[in-house]
């Protein structure tokens, strides 16, 4: 079922804030293979907050997960995440579009912190595989 | 400025550990059955941990650096066996050095074929 165009333009709400602490940090630089000894955390870890907000959205319209493939990830960083960081995810669809049976959905999802500062803006193409795949 | 090529093993143990850090839970990265009938080759892994070994290449090379900017296309699927484990090369060259930033244009490779399209990094450094 192609996704509904009306999307464009739409802002989530915000992820419940997620608190960053030096063992969660920790656990995903393990997971890359990357050693942590306390500080910013890996460049990629906002995918964390990115991913909490993606799975959201997709459950908000009913998108299975496993049709999606990542196409495109992109992080503009203002600040390096540390721990004691409480951080949210606010969603916004940026374009969809369809190609060859897929759609193409664009989203910006930005990082903030507890005092609503920009922290990190995180853009993701995601690849939504037609149903007939 | 060439940087010195990093290579990284990826297995589906990886995979696992990396959907419970990051919070992906799709199966495509863990389960052949579904990678198939969503027409994939079999499991891949998350383009989010290509990325991050991109990125883990870059903190090597400039340790201690802030990034500023990161990011790339996922181009092609970095296929991971059930047995074993499958090589990603990550290539680095410096294109520019200036007013404190470095930019990086990064070559992330697997069995000889690009699985990032213009993977680049900025760096305070």
């Amino acid at each position: 079922m192609p996704v509904d165009p009306s999307l464009v333009g739409r802002e989530f709400p915000p992820t419940r804030p997620y608190a960053v602490t030096a063992a969660d940090i920790g656990r995903f630089a393990a997971a890359v293979g990357a050693e942590y000894a306390g500080g910013p955390a890996p460049a990629t870890y906002p995918i964390v907050l990115t991913f909490d907000a993606m799975n959201a959205f997709l459950a908000a319209e009913s998108i299975e997960l496993h049709r999606i493939v990542h196409g495109e990830q992109r992080f503009a960083y203002e600040r390096p995440i540390v721990p004691g960081d409480l951080l949210s995810a606010t969603l916004t669809v940026s374009s969809l579009r369809q190609i060859a049976g897929n759609d193409i959905i664009g989203t910006v999802s930005e990082i903030t912190d507890d005092t609503g500062a920009l922290v990190c803006s995180t853009s993701a193409t995601l690849v939504h595989r037609g149903g007939d795949a | 400025m060439s940087l010195p090529t990093r290579t990284f093993t990826v297995t589906r143990a990886d995979l696992v550990r990396y959907a419970e850090a990051s919070g992906d839970p799709n199966p495509i990265h863990q389960d052949d059955e579904v990678a198939r009938s969503v027409g994939l080759p079999g499991v891949i892994a998350h383009g989010m941990y290509t990325m991050a070994l991109a990125a883990r290449a870059v903190a090597e090379w400039f340790p201690g650096a802030e990034v500023v900017s990161l990011g790339c296309k996922f181009t092609n699927p970095v296929v991971v066996p059930a047995e074993g484990g499958v090589d990603v090369e990550v290539a680095g060259e410096v294109k520019d050095a200036s007013d404190g930033l470095t930019t990086i244009a990064l070559t992330v490779t697997s069995g000889g074929q690009k699985v990032l399209g213009m993977p680049k990094a900025v760096v305070r450094a």
